[in-house]
């Protein structure tokens, strides 16, 4: 009857059934097979910038021999780089910081306050999700360009903020929804009026949804290609996606360079987000929990 | 011009529709004193007020711009001047490759759901476990949903030409009759696409997935266990069903994303063998006909034709699919089920 009866049973079967002899290499099998496929094409694009262009034209599908590094550090050598690094890094924070604000303060609105029109709120938001850059992309030029905001990293945060509003909240609405209402009456027992309640237990309970929802914006800001691409008309403000589109076309021929630019491109992202890998599985888990 | 004073009116727009509902909930606040309503609508009005603003503004102005820019025959400089009225959209659903590209679009729709999905809860079922390296793993799985679209596809691009390095490997294992035309042959194109979106977006449905998994309360597991579910029985019977809203909410995402795909085609197939090859979508239409034509106006009015396509599938989904869990079903569901 006690609790330690109750967890020792389960964790018992557990170790039976994993110490069944081929339960768990099939596990480690069918992951390594997966890893192999995930990882595959990202390990052809570092490698390969690591191989001269001869190489890859007689042995398409080979390793590096010998290894060659030139592609990489004439790209870290190049200031292109460096300027379109500064300028994704620029609007991705931005993008970051502004959307997770407002769709953070917009989300507590939705779910813990009680006012009709709360639904057609989430649903205005929810509705956003339809709303592809792709569609609007022309007018959204023209208000850009109305704005004097062309050619200017800010043309393309504000409408990045507004674009990647609708997932935030959705994400965060749950994740709010979902710390539990005693903690709240408690806080009202203790004087914190609404808003106190907000600064004061929402904001550090919802950090994990908050992180999860801060990295989407900056992954999807980070990689973002055709916002800048009507926005940006200058190399020394494109962001990566541009740089290694431009780059591309200009070295056309010279495919080793252009896998060491794509591969230098995609290192940021990715080690941001193994950085953080666990506060986005846990920070989509909501706060009951923590 | 037009646009300068047209965003201010909206803008105001944005406001009244956060203190009309403010003020639409006073009938209903529970809370007798008026100051508390006062200083409620207040909160209401900072609050969600800028978040409001800011998506009326850049999002769904932009979209009624394209509607009225949808009328007219414009080329994109000055105001727009000649009206033509639905003339555009006739011309749209007489173009087989319109046509085409919808047929596109829906197959990339199913074909996510049916592949993704499956594939999305197994991975997610394997990485649920306690083994170990798992969080290395998972880092590695979600590599490719964090690789922007342009590096994917110069990526991919390179590697699937005919003398790429996939028929390359096909050649080096003995499995030369594999070797193919994976871009430009129309048999396969479109699969070569699914493959492709499958490897970029999977790491997406698998975070979704375990968060939804790991929301389910241990005690279920545990008291299947005591009563000797085995592994495959627990999944079926306690994973599956609570896993529900989160499936239901990843398909909708999906559906969405696949009838708005753009990014990958238009760098993999360029702007003109997508439509030899098979793989156009309506966005790459629309960017084709429109702005590389330099005809705004039907431009716009093709933007108009796929926001309507995709508001109509996902207001159904929403309606008859979603509904149950956007009713705040989502956090209460495990609790209604321990009941069982």
């Amino acid at each position: 009857m006690s609790t330690a009866t109750m967890t020792a049973e389960p964790t018992a079967r557990r170790r039976a059934r994993e110490t069944v002899p081929w339960g768990r290499p099939s596990v480690y099998l069918v992951a390594t097979v997966l890893i192999a496929i995930c990882v595959a094409p990202v390990m052809y694009i570092i490698l390969g910038g690591f191989r001269s262009n001869s190489q890859i034209t007689v042995d398409p599908s080979g390793l590096p021999n010998p290894w060659v590094v030139e592609n990489y550090t004439n790209v870290l050598t190049s200031p292109t780089f460096w300027t379109q690094f500064g300028n994704s890094v620029f609007a991705a924070g931005f993008t970051t910081l502004g959307c997770v604000t407002l769709a953070l303060m917009a989300s507590f609105v939705i779910a813990r306050y009680e006012f009709r029109g709360r639904n057609a709120m989430f649903s205005l938001f929810a509705a956003g999700l339809m709303f592809p850059i792709t569609v609007a992309i022309t007018p959204l030029y023209i208000l850009v360009r109305t704005l004097g905001l062309t050619n200017n990293l800010w043309g393309i945060i504000l409408p990045q903020i507004a674009f990647a509003l609708p997932t935030t909240v959705i994400i965060l609405v749950p994740f709010l929804r979902a710390i539990p209402k005693e903690l709240e009456e408690a806080a009202a027992i203790d004087g914190a009026s609404r808003l106190g309640f907000f600064f004061r237990m929402v904001l550090p309970l919802s950090m994990p949804g908050v992180i999860t929802t801060g990295i989407l914006a900056f992954i999807g800001s980070w990689n973002s290609y055709m916002l800048p691409l009507f926005i940006l008309s200058d190399s020394e403000k494109y962001t990566l996606p541009l740089g290694v589109q431009a780059f591309a076309s200009q070295h056309s021929v010279d495919t080793a360079a252009v896998l060491a630019f794509t591969s230098l491109s995609m290192i940021p992202a990715l080690l941001f987000f193994s950085l953080f890998e666990r506060r986005i599985v846990g920070g989509l888990t909501g706060a009951v929990k923590g | 011009m037009n646009e300068s004073t047209a965003l201010p009116v909206d803008r105001s727009e944005g406001t009244t529709q956060a203190r009309g509902s403010a003020t639409t909930a006073l009938p209903r606040a529970a809370r007798p004193r008026r100051k508390t309503d006062w200083r409620k609508r207040l909160e209401i009005l900072v609050l969600a007020g800028p978040a409001i603003v800011m998506f009326v503004g850049f999002v769904i102005f932009p979209v009624f711009m394209a509607a009225y820019y949808g009328f007219f025959r414009w080329k994109g400089f000055g105001p727009p001047t000649d009206f033509i009225g639905i003339q555009n959209y006739i011309t749209i659903f007489s173009d087989e490759k319109f046509l085409a590209a919808v047929q596109h679009n829906a197959f990339i729709v199913i074909a996510s759901l049916l592949i993704q999905g499956p594939v999305a809860i197994g991975f997610a079922l394997l990485l649920n476990q306690k083994i170990k390296g798992r969080s290395l793993i998972r880092v590695l799985i979600f590599v490719p949903y964090v690789i922007a679209e342009v590096i994917v596809g110069t990526g991919w691009g390179l590697m699937l030409q005919s003398a790429g390095a996939v028929n390359d490997f096909l050649g080096k294992i003995g499995l030369d009759a594999l070797q193919t035309d994976w871009i430009s042959d129309p048999n396969i194109a479109i699969w070569t696409l699914m493959v492709i979106i499958s490897w970029k977006y999977i790491g997406f449905a698998v975070i979704l997935m375990l968060a939804g998994m790991q929301g389910i309360p241990d005690e279920l597991y545990e008291a299947a266990a005591v009563d000797g579910a085995s592994f495959w029985q627990i999944q079926k019977s306690i994973t599956l069903p609570l896993l529900g809203p989160t499936i239901r909410i990843w398909a909708f995402l999906s559906i969405i994303g696949s009838l708005q795909l753009f990014d990958l085609v238009y760098i993999i197939w360029g702007q003109y063998i997508s439509d030899t090859a098979g793989t156009s979508t309506m966005a790459t239409y629309m960017v084709r006909e429109g702005r590389l034509a330099g005809n705004y106006g039907y431009g716009n009015a093709v933007a108009v034709v796929i926001f309507l396509i995709s508001l109509v599938i996902a207001l159904a989904y929403q309606r008859f699919v979603l509904r149950r869990d956007t009713e705040g079903a989502l956090t209460e569901k495990p609790g209604k089920e321990t009941g069982r």
